[in-house]
């Protein structure tokens, strides 16, 4: 019976898991400039991880396996924040234009 | 079980189609190093969906390193747009020490 | 020196526990590249760099526990976003920084990105520019539940009521 209700529950994390990572990657397409795709590429660097790592842990229980699991969404989660704000920051630097009409500002800032 | 697994990895994959799509037509290079990143990080997942499904437990490594080497690469992808050069000559107003 | 041989056992559990091997040759690579790695962070000057006493208290699960809940709570904004765009209104919102720490600041900066809906930035000083990719989520922000998080982390004060 326990089994059963890991099984599901593991089926559950990891289908949800795939489905935020369609809806972020439809974001990508949908969405009408690069700092509003910037946020639907969030979407599948953070939630579809943390779901389909929890989903497979779950699956394995406390072995090596788990522990080197857990590993990559910490370092996913480590690296994401950085690599989406050095993206932002090298855009605003090139001058791209916010969705709505506001400029960027200026690059003053960015370079040290 | 398998089902899940194979739902999961059939979501991965178009989700990597959707991230190419967007890296195609562009428009700037920062969405297609955007896209870049995100098909990246579904390359992580995809390899550790497919550890479970055929069973090798050997293949997470291939993951992790993955994981490791893609921040790195976005890092440096950015940096050669910018400067346009990986070790680019010391500017006057350069005030980083030469390690 | 006390945090030389705090990374170097960091290093040495990592390895042990990422190979899984006991074999005499693997866990001579293991030493040889613990002491590698050491010596490189030493003469990168980044040793010491974050190792802040208040980030390995008891108070770091607790605040990534409900960071990984305003995570959930985000994704799901940015969700309804993506499946209906008429509730996109991208803006540029101002938030103060207060934290007294640096890296306690990056944790607040990297927290925000890290949520999706809104992305720092810049962070100049005690400013903190970030874009918001609903009015929803810049409200969020602007009421600083999140910064009373990190300063709560930072001190173990100032938390307010459950968010």
């Amino acid at each position: 019976m326990f089994e059963i209700t890991l099984n599901a529950l593991s089926a559950i994390l990891l289908v949800t898991g795939g489905v935020f990572a369609l809806i972020g990657g439809l974001g990508l397409i949908r969405f009408p400039d690069f700092y509003t795709r910037l946020h639907a590429g969030g979407v599948t660097d953070t939630l579809s991880p943390l779901l389909i790592v929890a989903g497979l842990i779950l699956q394995s229980g406390g072995t090596i396996l788990s522990l080197k699991l857990l590993l990559i969404l910490l370092f996913l989660l480590f690296t994401t924040p950085t690599a989406s704000h050095a993206l932002a920051r090298a855009a605003m630097a090139a001058g791209l234009r916010f969705w709505g009409g506001e400029r960027a500002s200026t690059d003053s800032e960015d370079r040290r | 079980m398998k089902t899940a697994l194979l739902i999961a990895i059939a979501a991965i994959l178009g989700t990597m189609l959707l991230a190419l799509m967007r890296a195609l037509r562009g428009p700037s290079v920062y969405d297609r190093i955007v896209a870049v990143n995100v098909f990246s990080t579904k390359t992580v997942l995809l390899i550790a969906l497919i550890t479970y499904l055929t069973g090798h437990a050997d293949l997470i490594d291939v993951a992790l390193v993955y994981a490791l080497v893609n921040f790195v690469a976005i890092v440096t992808v950015l940096k050669l747009v910018r400067e346009r050069n990986l070790a680019p000559a010391k500017d006057p107003g350069d005030h980083r020490p030469d390690v | 020196m006390r945090h030389i041989i705090s990374l170097c056992f960091l290093l040495a559990g990592l390895w042990l526990a990422l190979s899984g091997h006991t074999k005499p040759l693997l866990l001579g690579l293991g030493v040889v590249s613990v002491a590698l790695v050491t010596w490189l962070s030493h003469r990168m000057d980044v040793l010491g760099a974050e190792h802040d006493p208040a980030l390995f208290s008891w108070r770091l699960p607790v605040y990534w526990g409900w960071l990984a809940w305003q995570m959930v709570l985000a994704n799901l904004e940015v969700a309804a976003c993506v499946i209906r765009p008429s509730r996109l209104s991208p803006q540029i919102v101002e938030v103060a920084a207060p934290q007294r720490t640096e890296i306690i600041r990056v944790t607040y900066a990297n927290s925000i990105t890290l949520t999706p809906g809104t992305v720092a930035l810049i962070l100049d000083g005690d400013r903190l520019t970030v874009h918001a990719l609903t009015q929803n989520s810049a409200d969020g922000l602007r009421e600083g539940t999140m910064e009373h998080w990190t300063r709560w982390l930072e001190t173990g004060q100032g938390r307010t009521a459950e968010p």
